[in-house]
């Protein structure tokens, strides 16, 4: 078969003592730039670049390390989500809402390397997908205009409600607060600046990052003051590790979860500007729609683990089809590579794969070995991570204040990111205080843009039209799963909420 | 083969030893430093890193350039933090483009004006080109505009950046050239990025795509997208060379997209001139004309006055063309 040789042929490039060793180092240095909270694969690829470039490395090395950090960085992202309940990076943001409940219950390690695996499981699926895809799905991609791309963002924000397990007002505020965050910088559409207050920092927006370390990690912090005197702190007390490995019936459990979300993360990620978050997202919530007949997700159900992992590096993989394929980069940190690629004088693009074939096979080759080492480095270090855990909430907290400083500074430089992000940790600690959870602030910021621009560019196409939303058979077919992914849970779901009411609502808002 | 090694050694001394004399007797960077105004991976990011790389390689400066990323308001903050804090910062350049002077002529930058800092050099520019897809019925520049003149409704432009931004201000000056009075009506629709902008052109949902020839290189080899005009002065080199310009189809459009460096207003005139001198040796290069190819870039040679009066002469032009379109007042 004409891939497997060409595949055969990538593994000659990759199975290089030089190119092992650039893999290795990327995976490593990716994992725990993934775990640190606020750098994510995009700032992970972009602080090596130079690194790469100094070393003199020709074109496939330079993506085998690139790529490399990048896998690294998805892995990597979960182990904060489960251990502080602070996600390492956007995509990893539904993995709190179970992860850090198993945690607290004392399975940290069991979440830890169920998520390795689901991960794992995720990317192989999705490099597979790559290779034997990549050409006809640019043909899906061709398929998403403007309209269906903004019924699909209306599919996701219609399943949201899936995301909360406490409140589904409060899950509903919490989104439109973060679709208003959204509008703040310039609009494309008309040039002119909304909610900038002359204010040049606030043209580009706010950054989502800068959101997430404020909202999650600042308001971890400020929560621990406040509790400092009271000696009980409910989110950072003493845990149990568990075990480090799932026992075998949690995988067999998962194993339906991680195939289907693997499935729906990559082709989430193929789409252009869709990429690794929303393809956790639609992940986890249909994943609930799915299997959550008892109401246990978002309360430490391992399911609940696997799914967003599972998507979110499926996705990840997804996103370097269209980069690949047609220049067009799936994710932020795509486009990174896209920047690197061009950079090297190869132009990704329709004929990527006729013109370069050492390096795109060099690549697939080097992903699959990332992913067998990342399997590798993350099983045994499981036992490492957890004993971040051990670390008394008074050294662990200050630790993450000056994580989220240093972090949000040294990749803007700007002071006032520092302002706005301790603006989000007070609105973080505010919210909690009200129980409004944080996961759907996030969705909104980090959609909301993408949602608006396709809207108004279908409108604007067909002149001012509104019917065009609804003009196509895959638009129709979103809208349709959309209007039954928002009404069968008020009407199946009532069933599912009394229960959950008679579980009580122990968790409190930090587990959402 | 012995002779070509002799003459490169012969070329290596002679450049190495102006390079010597050029540092001896004026000024010489301490600690160069490169301000790219986005984050890593955009255009402003790689004009430093490339730049700040070959004038090291070439010997033009002595220690490896610092770039520091300085994203925000569309490089607003950079441009903010270059007037306000480091005035007079001898060691400083800052990557910039004809975005940069289109958000100083739209006032995108509060407060700040061109004439705030001193604009150094080109180093080259990526022309516009105004495509359709391959299996459009569209053949000319002409053709496309005559079809916008009698029904504006049924074009919709994409490009790459936000409405009033270069993409879309080439088509309109293509348009406006073209004789089309009222150039508020011409539909653009604004995509992140100009790859975004030609899937969508592929997809169908668009009639036309505005963009730079790079962006649109990779599809043009493929046989994707049917090149109508190419917004430049001549034919280009290469792959473009078969694609007509606007001027040759009757319509007197220029549209660059410039990359160059500008450094801060209280720079020495000794250290601005070295700055000029070296941008310039590094613009002269064989070395920088293959990266010049590589990436896209057509040549653009201006420094110095010639530069800053390029600078200024587009910035009016852009004054204009967005007063007609109402983005500013």
């Amino acid at each position: 078969m004409d891939v497997l040789s060409n595949l055969g042929d990538g593994f000659v490039v990759a199975f290089t003592l030089q190119n092992l060793g650039l893999a290795l180092l990327g995976c490593f240095l990716g994992t725990i730039m993934g775990a640190l909270p606020g750098l994510g694969p995009s700032n992970g690829v972009a602080i090596l670049i130079p690194l790469a470039f100094t070393l003199g490395l020709g074109p496939t090395p330079s993506l085998i390390l690139l790529t490399s950090v990048y896998y690294g960085a998805m892995y990597g992202g979960r182990i904060s989500s489960i251990l502080l309940g602070i996600p390492g990076d956007e995509p990893a943001m539904m993995t709190v809402l179970d992860g850090h409940p198993m945690a607290k219950k004392g399975m940290a390690g069991e979440a830890l390397s169920l998520s390795g695996i689901a991960s794992f499981v995720g990317a192989f699926i999705a490099t597979w997908g790559l290779i034997l895809l990549a050409p006809q799905l640019v043909k899906i991609a061709l398929l998403f205009g403007p309209a269906e791309y903004f019924a699909l963002f209306a599919l996701a924000f219609a399943t949201l409600g899936g995301v909360s397990s406490t409140n589904q007002a409060k899950s509903a505020f919490a989104a439109m607060l973060g679709l208003g965050l959204a509008m703040i910088g310039v609009d494309t559409q008309t040039g002119v600046p909304r909610f900038t207050f002359g204010e040049v920092h606030l043209y580009d927006g706010l950054d989502f990052l800068v959101a997430i370390v404020g909202l999650f990690a600042l308001s971890e912090v400020f929560i621990f003051l406040e509790h400092r005197h009271g000696g009980s702190d409910a989110s950072t007390g003493q845990l149990k590790l568990g075990r480090l490995t799932p026992p075998l019936s949690m995988i067999k459990q998962c194993t339906p979860t991680m195939l289907r979300t693997s499935l729906l993360g990559f082709i989430a990620g193929v789409l252009p500007g869709a990429g690794a978050s929303l393809g956790s997202f639609i992940s986890y919530s249909m994943e609930k729609r799915l299997v959550d007949k008892e109401g246990t997700f978002g309360k430490g159900d391992p399911r609940g683990v696997a799914a967003p992992e599972a998507g979110n590096n499926a996705a990840a993989g997804g996103a370097l089809v269209p980069m690949l394929a047609l220049g067009v980069p799936g994710s932020g940190t795509t486009a990174v590579l896209l920047a690197v690629l061009l950079s090297l004088n190869i132009t990704p693009g329709p004929l990527l794969f006729a013109n370069n074939p050492d390096v795109v096979w060099g690549l697939i080759a080097a992903l699959f070995i990332a992913n067998f080492m990342l399997l590798a480095l993350n099983i045994p270090m499981v036992g490492i991570f957890t004993r971040v855990l051990m670390v008394p909430p008074r050294i662990l907290m200050p630790v993450v204040a000056m994580v989220s400083f240093v972090g949000i500074y040294g990749i803007s430089g700007s002071s006032f990111d520092l302002l706005v992000m301790i603006g989000f940790g007070v609105m973080g600690w505010l919210l909690r205080k009200f129980d409004v959870p944080l996961v759907p602030i996030i969705l909104g910021t980090l959609l909301g843009n993408t949602m608006e621009n396709n809207l108004r560019r279908a409108i604007t196409i067909d002149n001012g039209d509104w019917f065009t939303l609804f003009d196509s058979p895959l638009a129709l077919t979103l809208w349709a799963i959309a209007i039954i992914g928002f009404i069968m849970p008020l009407i199946v779901g009532r069933v599912v909420r009394r229960k959950m009411h008679e579980r009580g609502d122990e968790e409190g808002a930090i587990s959402d | 083969m012995f002779v070509t090694a002799t003459r490169g050694l012969i070329a290596a001394t002679v450049l190495g030893v102006s390079a010597f004399a050029a540092q001896a007797q004026d000024f010489t960077p301490e600690n160069p430093e490169c301000i790219a105004p986005a984050n890593p991976g955009g255009g402003w990011d790689f004009t430093c890193r490339q730049v700040g790389k070959e004038l090291q390689d070439l010997g033009l400066i002595d220690k490896t350039m610092q770039v520091v990323n300085l994203a925000g308001g569309g490089g607003g903050v950079a441009f903010a933090e270059v007037v306000n804090k480091r005035a007079d910062d001898n060691d400083l350049i800052v990557a910039a483009s004809s975005a940069t002077a289109t958000r100083l002529a739209q006032g995108a930058y509060p407060g700040n004006t061109t004439d705030q800092v001193r604009w150094l050099a080109s180093i080259g520019a990526d022309y516009g080109v105004i495509a359709v897809s391959a299996d459009s019925e569209i053949e000319t520049l002409p053709q496309l505009l005559d079809m916008i003149k009698s029904d504006p409704r049924s074009v919709s432009v994409a490009g790459g950046s936000a409405v009033g931004g270069w993409d879309h201000l080439k088509v309109l000056i293509a348009a406006s050239a073209y004789g089309i009075e009222d150039v508020r009506s011409v539909k653009y629709v604004a995509f992140d990025g100009g790859g975004e902008a030609v899937t969508q052109l592929l997809a169908g949902s668009v009639q036309a795509f505005t963009g730079d020839a790079s962006e649109a290189k990779g599809f043009v080899d493929s046989g994707d997208i049917k090149v109508i005009a190419v917004l430049a002065p001549e034919r280009l080199e290469g792959d473009f060379a078969d694609f007509p310009t606007a001027k040759e189809q009757g319509v007197d459009a220029i549209g660059a997209n410039w990359r160059g460096f500008y450094a801060p207003g209280g720079m020495s005139d000794a250290a601005y001139d070295a700055w000029v001198k070296k941008i310039g040796d590094l613009y002269a290069s064989d070395e920088w004309k293959e990266i010049m190819a590589n990436n896209g870039l057509a040549p653009l040679d201006l420094q110095g006055a010639d530069f800053q009066q390029f600078v200024q002469n587009s910035v009016s032009e852009i004054q204009d063309i967005s007063r007609e379109i109402g983005i500013i007042k």
